[in-house]
């Protein structure tokens, strides 16, 4: 049969059962949409983690002080501090491969300023800090390289300290106290929101690494160094030149262990990237699990079909239609019944997303490639599940299904 | 005249759980271009199974069955389903036809099987199959809007749309009132004087005698094959 009657057919006897094409479509589509719209979110969820990272600053790349061992235990990260500014400016000397270095020194302590005072995390870091970690000041200045070798005390308030402190008011040019020392306020930073594990990044206040260390904290050693990769390809290299230098600074022999550790930005984006891959997958592939629900609905449709049209497969093989005739033709209604609900899954997906995407402020991405992968599994699934069905109605025999009642 | 069916030896026998029943006990026919028959008998006498194996809708046990000169009686399905789509018009007492369907599109379905494409547009070819048997104005309506007797002329209309060899017709009459079954008879004898062959199936023998020949069966054999005059019905 010629596939405009075959199409012709199919439509006419899938019409006659409207309500039951419908319920028997439904389960597809809600397969099809389930997947599109599971991935979607996956991809989003990609997406949010991947521009969190990447707002940490770009190919960045952090050194920790290391864990120290005593007769075989392990204190912990962070139980031998070594590092030190010294350590900072020799990689800043020595280091090709990366831009700019800063040290970042961790005080916290009590401010007072305006008329109220907070309590935050003070750091102690380099200019070169607003490169490293892409985060700039939006009223004022940053402090110099002038402002750390002279250990100024000079401030710039993340937003929630300004907001707090100085409600409705720029504090540039402002005093405040930390530690009862006087700061002047130089600059006010940019917002930068949550951080992945849900703390408030805005709630900070920037002074030089110099007077951090040496009028706040009191001591020799550093919280960390940061460095910024001259690019993603080169930041495992640029890992292993710090790596490098590190060891020489602490006079380390070979075959002792590293009393630092380095960390790249490339990594954390990897490991969060590959962690929401897998998330998107297994949400996927339960989705998936409801396609193929779905698709045995049309079996169990189908195979209702073929058992009260045996009347008219008889008609049909009576007047010359081939087993083949008829394979075709109850296939060709099974896999209509998956393409539509295929086509209106995708639609009642894409309503889903921007639904999503709008209105709870949730990141959707649809792409192209797993809504056409879901339509053509769709597909696939009206030709698995069709296929016993038609092969059943292919098989009768002319006289028997004549005398079928 | 050259022979449209010769058969000779047909049997068929069926397996009825353990017990085998023999519909046909060898019969042996032979009918020529153009001829009218009927055939008689009493239920179970094996005319209706005599109807399919001729109709190639079943094989015969054993025996020799030549349709226009072709051994027909071990075709493998595909060819089978061929030779009933091209050469046989096969009319039911049923009607058979597809509910819900309307009258041209019940016509027209052999020729949407037909693989050889001999007939241009079939679409034609079933209004002409229609006005042949006076329901050029019905091609629309569908079965059950209807009478009992345009049901049938519908049937008629889609066994001959395919140009047949011959026109098998099992009780066409059967479930009909007589007034309608003269009709239909009316009809078949007209087609018939156009030249096509036609075999009836009958209970009824004023029916039986507008035929030019009459065969009479009993227990699955011909006991009777009688050429008549074939009485003009007015």
């Amino acid at each position: 049969m010629r596939l405009r009657n075959l199409l012709k057919v199919a439509l006419k006897s899938l019409t006659k059962n409207r309500m039951r094409s419908l319920l028997t479509s439904l389960g597809v589509i809600i397969g099809v949409a389930a997947v599109i719209v599971m991935v979607a979110i996956g991809q989003g969820a990609q997406v949010d983690i991947e521009a969190q990272i990447t707002s940490l600053g770009a190919n960045m790349v952090m050194i920790f002080p290391g864990a120290s061992w005593s007769r075989g235990v392990s204190h912990g990260a962070g139980s031998q501090n070594r590092l030190t500014l010294d350590d900072a400016e020799a990689i800043r000397e020595r280091a090709t491969l990366v831009t700019a270095v800063s040290a970042e020194v961790r005080v916290n302590a009590q401010i007072i300023g305006g008329d109220s005072n907070w309590n935050t995390s003070v750091q102690g870091v380099d200019p070169e800090y607003q490169e490293v970690r892409d985060w700039h000041t939006v009223s004022g200045e940053f402090f110099t390289k002038r402002d750390v070798r002279a250990k100024a005390k000079v401030a710039v308030l993340g937003k929630t300290v300004a907001d707090n402190l100085f409600p409705g008011s720029d504090p540039v040019g402002e005093k405040i106290r930390i530690r009862n020392t006087p700061f002047k306020v130089v600059g006010v930073l940019e917002a930068k929101g949550q951080s992945g594990y849900g703390s408030d990044r805005d709630d900070v206040v920037m002074v030089p690494a110099t007077t951090a260390l040496y009028r706040l904290a009191g001591g020799r050693y550093i919280s960390r160094i940061f460095a910024s990769a001259l690019s993603t390809e080169v930041s495992e290299a640029a890992e292993n030149e710090l790596v490098a230098i590190l060891r020489e600074e602490h006079h380390l022999e070979p075959g002792e262990e590293d009393d630092f550790r380095v960390r790249s930005q490339a990594e954390f984006l990897e490991t969060a990237t590959e962690t929401s891959r897998v998330m998107t997958l297994l949400l996927g592939a339960v989705a998936a699990v409801s396609l193929v629900v779905g698709g045995i609905g049309i079996m169990n449709i189908m195979l209702v079909s073929v058992t009260e049209r045996t009347r008219e497969i008889g008609i049909r093989l009576a007047v010359g239609a081939r087993g083949s005739d008829l394979l075709i033709q109850f296939l060709t209604e099974a896999v209509v019944l998956a393409i539509v609900g295929g086509i209106v899954g995708i639609l009642l997906a894409v309503g889903v997303s921007v639904f999503l995407d709008r209105v709870v402020g949730m990141t959707a991405i649809i792409s192209p490639a797993i809504v056409a992968l879901a339509f053509c599994f769709s597909g696939a699934v009206g030709v698995f599940f069709g296929y016993y069905p038609a092969r059943k109605a292919a098989r009768l025999n002319p006289i028997d299904a004549l005398r079928y009642e | 005249m050259s022979a449209v069916i010769e058969a000779s030896g047909i049997t068929k026998t069926y397996q009825m759980g353990e017990v085998e029943v023999h519909a046909l006990r060898g019969v042996d026919l032979t009918v020529e271009d153009g001829e009218f028959i009927s055939i008689m008998g009493a239920s179970g006498s094996g005319k209706s199974t005599l109807m399919n194996v001729l109709g190639c809708l079943d094989h015969p046990t054993s025996g020799e069955y030549l349709l226009n000169g072709r051994d027909v009686s071990e075709l493998a399905p595909n060819e089978f389903a061929e030779v009933r789509n091209t050469r046989i018009g096969f009319v039911f007492q049923v009607f058979n036809l597809l509910p819900r369907t309307t009258a041209l599109d019940n016509v027209e379905l052999p020729l949407l099987y037909d693989r050889t494409r001999r007939i241009k547009d079939p679409r034609a070819e079933a209004v002409a199959a229609l006005e042949r048997v006076g329901l050029g104005d019905r091609i629309t309506h569908e079965p059950n809007q209807l009478s009992g007797g345009e049901r049938q002329r519908v049937a008629i209309a889609r066994a001959l749309v395919n140009r047949p060899s011959i026109i098998l017709a099992d009780e066409p009459t059967g479930n009909l009132d007589s007034t309608t079954s003269l009709e239909i008879m009316k009809l078949f004898s007209e087609l018939n004087s156009q030249g096509i062959t036609i075999i009836v199936v009958t209970h009824e023998h004023d029916i039986a005698e507008a035929t030019g020949r009459t065969i009479e069966m009993k227990d699955g054999t011909i006991i009777r094959d009688a050429v008549g005059a074939g009485r003009q019905m007015e």
